[in-house]
C-alpha cells in the first residue's frame, strides 16, 4: 500500500483536492491511501505528496510556515528521499524563488524562477484568467493519455492571475495561451507543479491525479 | 484560448432544487446533487447554485448540498445568495465551494469584498450585480432579490468592485429576467468594455443563440442560465455547439 500526502496548511480547497485524490487513487490498479495531514512525521514518511493552494502567494506561504516543522519535512521526503511531489495553483507557484504578488516573497525555491502578474497583451483577456482553457505539455508521465496522437491537447480548469516565470526553459512541462503564452506546468525531476486546478478539471483532472499517483520520476 | 463558460444555475430552497430540471434520468427531481451530476454528465463548464432563501437560521442545508456535491462533481462550484460576512464565505469555499457570490451585503459595504479577495483570493469573489435599466444606456443597481433601489449607477458600481478586488461579475438584467427575450446586450457590452475582469451574462436567456449573442455582441466571458437548461428546451450541448458554430472558444465534451 502506497501513501500520498495531502497537506494541510489551511488551504481553502483542501476537500476538493482530497475527494479528487481518492477518487483518482480508486481507478489504480493497486491500493494508494490519501491522508491529509499537517504532521512532519506523516509527511516525511509519504511516498508522495501534494500541495494544494488557493489564495495569495505570500498569505500561503506564511500559512505554510505557520504549521512547524512541515517544510522541513516536506523537503526532507522531496529533496532528499526524491519522494514525487505536485503542487497545484498556489501550491505550484510555491515552488519558485520567488513571489511578486502584494511585494517580494520568498519561495520554497525548488525550481528557480519567479511569480509574477498576468500581463495579457489583448484587452479581451481578462484577469483574473478564469475558465477552462488548452494545455500544450510536452510528453512526460503527468500527461499520459492526455495528449492525443491528433494534437489535441487537453482542456483544464484554471482560476488565476499570476504565473510562474521559470528561469530554465528546461523546467516547463506545458504553456498555456491567454492573449499571450504563460507557464501552466512546471517539472524538474521528482517536482511538478500545475498552475490549472485538476481537481476540478473532471475527467482530465482526474487522470492527471491518477497519472500523479503512478509516477516514478 | 480561453474557453466560454456555460454554467447552469440552480435556484435552491432549504437544501432542495425549486425549479427542476427536465432530465428524465433523475430519479428525486428535487435533490440538488442529482442535477449537478446531471450537468456535470452533459458537459457544463461550471455551476451555480443560488440560495435564494438564504439566511443565517437556514444556512446549514446548503453547506450539506455544496459538500454533497463536491464530493462527487470535480468541476467549478459558485454559490451565492445571502453571504452577509467573510465567515459566511469561509464556511461555503470550507463545504467545497469554489466561488462565492455576494450581493446586497456587497451593495451596502463594498469592503466585504475586499476581506473576502483578502481573505480567500480575488478568484473566489463573484460580484453580483442586479441591474434594472433607468433610460437609455443607464441602469441602476438593485438589492434584496430586485426589490429595493439603491440610486447607484451600474458603471459605478462596477468600477468599485473592481476596485476591490472582485475576481468576476456576474451581471443580471432584471428587465430581462425570465422573459426569455436574450439578454441585455447593451448593459453588458457596457459592462464588459468597462471591467477588466471576466464578465457573467444572466437574465433572458430564451435559446442558444442569445447566448452566442452575449458572447459575441455583449462581451461576455460566460453565459448562465436557469430555466431553459432546467425544462429542457436547450440543453448544455447544444449551447456549446451553436457557440462552437458561431466561431467562439468553447470547451469540447
Amino acid at each position: 500500500m502506497s501513501t500520498v500526502a495531502l497537506i494541510d496548511y489551511g488551504s481553502g480547497n483542501l476537500r476538493s483536492a482530497e475527494k479528487a485524490l481518492i477518487r483518482a487513487a480508486g481507478t489504480l490498479p493497486h491500493a494508494c491511501e490519501v491522508v491529509v495531514s499537517n504532521d512532519p512525521e506523516v509527511l516525511a514518511r509519504a511516498d508522495r505528496l501534494m500541495l494544494p493552494g488557493v489564495g495569495a502567494f505570500a498569505a500561503c506561504m506564511a500559512a505554510l510556515k505557520g504549521r512547524p516543522g512541515v517544510i522541513e519535512a516536506i523537503t526532507e521526503a522531496v529533496q532528499t528521499r526524491g519522494a514525487p511531489f505536485l503542487g497545484v495553483c498556489v501550491g505550484m507557484q510555491l515552488l519558485a524563488t520567488l513571489g511578486l504578488e502584494f511585494g517580494a516573497h520568498t519561495g520554497l525555491g525548488w525550481i528557480s524562477g519567479e511569480v509574477r502578474r498576468l500581463e495579457p497583451t489583448t484587452p479581451a483577456a481578462k484577469v483574473p484568467h478564469v475558465g477552462w482553457n488548452d494545455v500544450d505539455a510536452t510528453p512526460h508521465p503527468l500527461f499520459q493519455g492526455l495528449i492525443k496522437a491528433s494534437g489535441e491537447q487537453p482542456q483544464m480548469y484554471f482560476t488565476h492571475s499570476f504565473a510562474f516565470h521559470p528561469d530554465l526553459p528546461h523546467d516547463v512541462l506545458a504553456t498555456t495561451d491567454h492573449g499571450g503564452v504563460f507557464v501552466s506546468a512546471v517539472a524538474k525531476a521528482n517536482v511538478a507543479g500545475v498552475q490549472f486546478h485538476p481537481e476540478k478539471s473532471q475527467g482530465a483532472g482526474l487522470q492527471l491525479i491518477a497519472n500523479f499517483l503512478e509516477w516514478r520520476p | 484560448m480561453v474557453k466560454v463558460r456555460v454554467i447552469p444555475c440552480l435556484d435552491v430552497k432549504d437544501g432542495r432544487v425549486v425549479k427542476g430540471v427536465n432530465f428524465v434520468s433523475l430519479r428525486d427531481a428535487g435533490d440538488p446533487v442529482e442535477q449537478a451530476q446531471a450537468y456535470d454528465a452533459a458537459g457544463a463548464d461550471e455551476l451555480m447554485f443560488l440560495d435564494i432563501a438564504a439566511s443565517t437560521e437556514n444556512r446549514a442545508s446548503m453547506y450539506d448540498v455544496i459538500a454533497r456535491t463536491a464530493d462527487v462533481c470535480f468541476m467549478p462550484l459558485s454559490v451565492g445568495g445571502g453571504v452577509r460576512a467573510v465567515e459566511d464565505a469561509r464556511r461555503l469555499l470550507r463545504s467545497g465551494a469554489d466561488k462565492v457570490s455576494v450581493n446586497t451585503a456587497a451593495v451596502e459595504n463594498p469592503d466585504l469584498i475586499a476581506a473576502c479577495a483578502d481573505a480567500f483570493g480575488a478568484q473566489c469573489v463573484v460580484a453580483a450585480i442586479d441591474a434594472k435599466q433607468t433610460s437609455p444606456g443607464r441602469w441602476e443597481v438593485f438589492t434584496y432579490g430586485g426589490r429595493k433601489a439603491t440610486g447607484l449607477d451600474v458603471l459605478d458600481y462596477v468600477a468599485t468592485v473592481v476596485a476591490k478586488g472582485a475576481g468576476e461579475i456576474l451581471l443580471t438584467s432584471m428587465d430581462r429576467d425570465g422573459v426569455k427575450s436574450g439578454y441585455d446586450l447593451e448593459l453588458l457590452a457596457a459592462v464588459s468594455r468597462t471591467a477588466p475582469i471576466p464578465v457573467i451574462a444572466s437574465g433572458g436567456a430564451g435559446s442558444a443563440q442569445h447566448m452566442v449573442q452575449a458572447v459575441r455582441d455583449g462581451g461576455a466571458d460566460a453565459v448562465l442560465a436557469a430555466s431553459i437548461f432546467h425544462f429542457g428546451e436547450v440543453s448544455v450541448r447544444q449551447a456549446k455547439a451553436e457557440l462552437a458554430a458561431a466561431g467562439l472558444p468553447v470547451r469540447e465534451v
